[in-house]
C-alpha cells in the first residue's frame, strides 16, 4: 500500500526583508519578497526520507494555502522532490487567522487523501507552532509534533521530541500530524534536473467553493482574532560602544554594576 | 468578578514562574482559578493560593504522563465546562501552546500566543505581542468566544496575593483521541543546576566567536558568576558546541530576559528574533560592524577570550 504524504507549507516575508503592516494591519506582503519559510523544508526534507525509507512506495502531496505568489513555495517543493501540489487561493482568504487557515488546511487534506500529514514546527513569520496540533484535533488523528527524529514503519510513525525538562520518545498510528523541528535534518537543495522535473510537476488549484467553506468563514471578517494596533517599535537610543584596550571587562562590569545586575 | 482559568505548569508539585506570573496577569481581568494536572498536582495548591488563585482543581491520571498533550486538553476543557471562564490563560512553552491551541479548536474560540502583557479592556482581554523580530508591537483581542492567551515568560512580575487557593477535585473524562500518540519512554534531562533559559532574568550567551565547544566554560564561567542562564546562537548550536536546547533564536527559544549579554554573536536577524525584547543588551564582539551593536545598550569591540574572563573576574570580586 502507497503512503500518501501532505506536507503543508507556508509562503512567508522574507524575515532579512523589512516587514511590516498593510493599511488593514494584515501582513504587507507587496514590499517584501516571500519564500517557502525555512522551517517548511524541514518539513518536506522528512518526507523525502520517508519516502526513500519506503522504497519509494509513498507519494508526497505538498499543500499551500496563500495568494497567487505563493506557487513558488510549492515550486521549491516540488523541485526538492515533492510529487505534486495543491494550492488554495481564493480572495475571500485575505486576512485569515489560525483558526481559519487550519480550517481550509484540514478540509484540503481531507480532500487529497493522507495517511501522514507533515508541518514545519512553526511558520517563520506568525511564528505560533499551534497549526500542527491545531490540525490533529480538526482531523481526530494523533499528534505527534516537534519532533527531532522521525520514521515511519508497519502504519507507525515514531519520533522524538526534545522538550523543556524531558526528552521523548513518542509512538502513533497511522493517520497521524507530524512536526518536525529544525533538528530533524538538514534540506537539501534542490538539483538542476529537480528544478527541470518540478516545473511538469501537477498543482491543483482549489478555492473556497471547493471546500465547501463560507467566505463568513475566513478571511479577516472570519477571524476569531483582531489586531487593533500595530506599533514600530521605537529605535533603541544608540548604545555605549567602546574598544577594547585591555580594560574592556573591567569596563562593561561597571556599566553591569551602575544598572544594578551586580 | 469573572473567573479566569489559568492553566499550571509545574514539575512534580513544583510551579514554575512563568505561571506565577501568570496568576499576576490573570489578577488584571478577574479572579485566577488555576488547573494543576499530573503527579503532584496538589502540592502546588499552598503556592498558587499565597500568588492569587482563589480556587486549584486538580487532577491525576497515568494518561498525563503516558500519552502526548490530548489527555490534558480534555482536563483543562473539564475544567472549562465546570467553571466557564471569561479567558484562559497557558504559559507559552511549546507544549502550553498546544494545549491552548487545541482547547481553543474545542470551544470554538480565537487564540493569541506568545502575548508579552494583558490588560483588561471594554471588549474583553487586550493582549500585547512583539512581531517581526520585535520591530513591531502589537495590541490584539479575541473576538469570538472565550478568550485564549498563551503568555510568554518574564511578562509580568511575581507578586504575592494571598487567596483561599481551595482545592477541587477536576472529573475528567478521557477523549478517544486521548491515547493516540504514546509516550514510550522519557529522559530528563539533566540539570545544570542553572536557571531555565526562557525563564532567567539574566542569560549569557555565546556564538560563532566562541570558536569550539571547550571554549563554551568561558561563557558558562560568566554565567555563573551572574546567576545566568546560558544560551548559544544557531551556529554555535550547528557547529556542535552547545546544546540545541540552549539556542535563541527564531528556530530555537525566544528570550526576554531582564539582562542579554551576547558574547561572539554578530547578530543575524534569526537570533535577533529571539533576544530583542531582552530589557538591556549587552555584546562584546571583535567586528565593530556587527549588527549586534545596533542593539546594545553597551557594547565592547575586542577580543571575547580577553574581555570575558575579565568581566567575570570583576563580577565575582565586585559579589566578593
Amino acid at each position: 500500500m502507497s503512503l500518501r504524504i501532505v506536507v503543508c507549507v507556508k509562503y512567508v516575508p522574507d524575515a532579512t526583508g523589512d516587514r511590516h503592516f498593510a493599511e488593514d494591519l494584515t501582513v504587507d506582503r507587496d514590499d517584501v519578497d516571500g519564500l517557502l519559510s525555512e522551517l517548511d523544508e524541514y518539513a518536506v526534507e522528512q518526507a523525502l526520507q520517508i519516502k526513500e525509507a519506503a522504497d519509494d512506495e509513498a507519494e508526497i502531496t505538498v499543500l499551500t494555502v496563500g495568494p497567487d505568489d505563493a506557487k513558488d513555495a510549492l515550486r521549491k517543493a516540488l523541485s526538492m522532490g515533492a510529487d505534486k501540489a495543491v494550492h488554495v487561493e481564493d480572495d475571500d482568504l485575505h486576512g485569515t487567522d489560525v483558526m481559519g487557515t487550519s480550517l481550509v488546511l484540514a478540509k484540503a487534506i481531507e480532500k487529497t487523501g493522507y495517511d501522514l500529514v507533515i508541518a514545519g514546527m512553526a511558520s517563520t513569520d506568525g511564528t505560533m507552532g499551534v497549526l500542527p496540533a491545531i490540525l490533529a484535533e480538526r482531523l481526530g488523528v494523533p499528534q505527534v509534533t516537534l519532533l527531532s527524529e522521525v520514521s515511519v514503519d508497519g502504519g507507525v510513525v515514531k519520533g522524538r521530541r526534545d522538550g523543556d525538562t524531558a526528552s521523548e520518545q513518542l509512538e502513533a498510528s497511522l493517520p497521524a500530524v507530524v512536526s518536525v523541528t529544525d533538528q530533524s535534518g538538514e534540506a537539501r537543495y534542490p538539483s538542476f534536473k529537480g528544478i527541470m522535473a518540478a516545473k511538469k510537476k501537477p498543482v491543483a488549484s482549489l478555492d473556497l467553493d471547493d471546500l465547501d467553506i463560507d467566505a463568513e468563514e475566513v478571511g479577516l471578517e472570519g477571524s476569531w482574532t483582531k489586531v487593533d494596533s500595530a506599533a514600530e517599535r521605537p529605535a533603541r537610543t544608540a548604545g555605549t560602544i567602546v574598544k577594547d584596550e585591555g580594560e574592556g571587562g573591567k569596563q562593561l562590569a561597571e556599566f553591569l554594576a551602575g544598572q544594578k545586575f551586580i | 468578578m469573572a473567573e479566569v482559568l489559568v492553566y499550571v505548569d509545574h514539575v512534580d508539585g513544583a510551579v514554575r514562574k512563568p505561571t506565577l506570573e501568570l496568576l499576576t496577569l490573570a489578577r488584571r481581568i478577574g479572579e485566577p482559578v488555576a488547573v494543576a494536572l499530573g503527579a503532584g498536582a496538589e502540592a502546588t495548591a499552598a503556592t498558587l493560593a499565597e500568588h492569587g488563585a482563589v480556587k486549584v482543581l486538580t487532577a491525576d491520571a497515568p494518561e498525563f504522563a503516558d500519552y502526548l498533550v490530548v489527555p490534558k486538553v480534555d482536563a483543562l476543557q473539564a475544567a472549562y465546562d465546570a467553571v466557564s471562564p471569561a479567558a484562559v490563560l497557558v504559559p507559552s512553552s511549546a507544549e502550553g501552546k498546544e494545549i491552548a491551541a487545541r482547547l481553543a479548536v474545542r470551544i470554538k474560540s480565537g487564540i493569541i500566543t506568545d502575548a508579552i502583557d494583558l490588560e483588561s479592556g471594554d471588549e474583553g482581554p487586550v493582549a500585547t505581542q512583539s512581531v517581526f523580530a520585535a520591530a513591531f508591537t502589537t495590541k490584539s483581542r479575541i473576538t469570538n468566544g472565550t478568550p485564549v492567551i498563551t503568555v510568554k515568560p518574564n511578562s509580568a512580575p511575581v507578586e504575592a496575593a494571598p487567596a483561599a487557593g481551595a482545592v477541587e477535585a477536576l472529573a475528567v473524562s478521557f477523549s478517544e483521541q486521548a491515547t493516540g500518540t504514546k509516550v514510550t519512554a522519557r529522559t530528563p534531562r539533566e540539570s545544570t543546576g542553572r536557571p531555565e533559559l526562557t525563564e532567567a532574568a539574566i542569560v549569557v550567551s555565546g556564538g560563532r566567536g566562541v570558536n569550539g565547544a571547550e571554549n563554551f566554560a568561558i561563557i558558562e564561567a560568566l554565567a555563573d558568576s551572574l546567576g545566568a542562564a546560558v544560551g548559544a546562537s544557531r551556529a554555535a548550536v550547528d557547529a556542535g558546541w552547545y546544546p540545541h536546547s540552549n539556542q535563541v533564536g527564531q528556530t530555537g527559544k525566544s528570550v526576554s530576559p531582564q539582562l542579554y549579554i551576547a558574547s561572539g554573536i554578530s547578530g543575524a536577524i534569526q537570533h535577533r528574533a529571539g533576544m530583542q525584547t531582552s530589557k538591556t543588551i549587552v555584546a562584546v564582539n571583535k567586528d565593530a560592524e556587527a549588527p549586534i551593536f545596533d542593539l546594545v545598550d553597551y557594547g565592547v569591540v575586542g577580543d571575547l577570550f580577553e574581555v570575558v574572563p575579565q568581566l567575570t573576574d570583576e563580577v565575582k570580586s565586585r559579589k566578593g
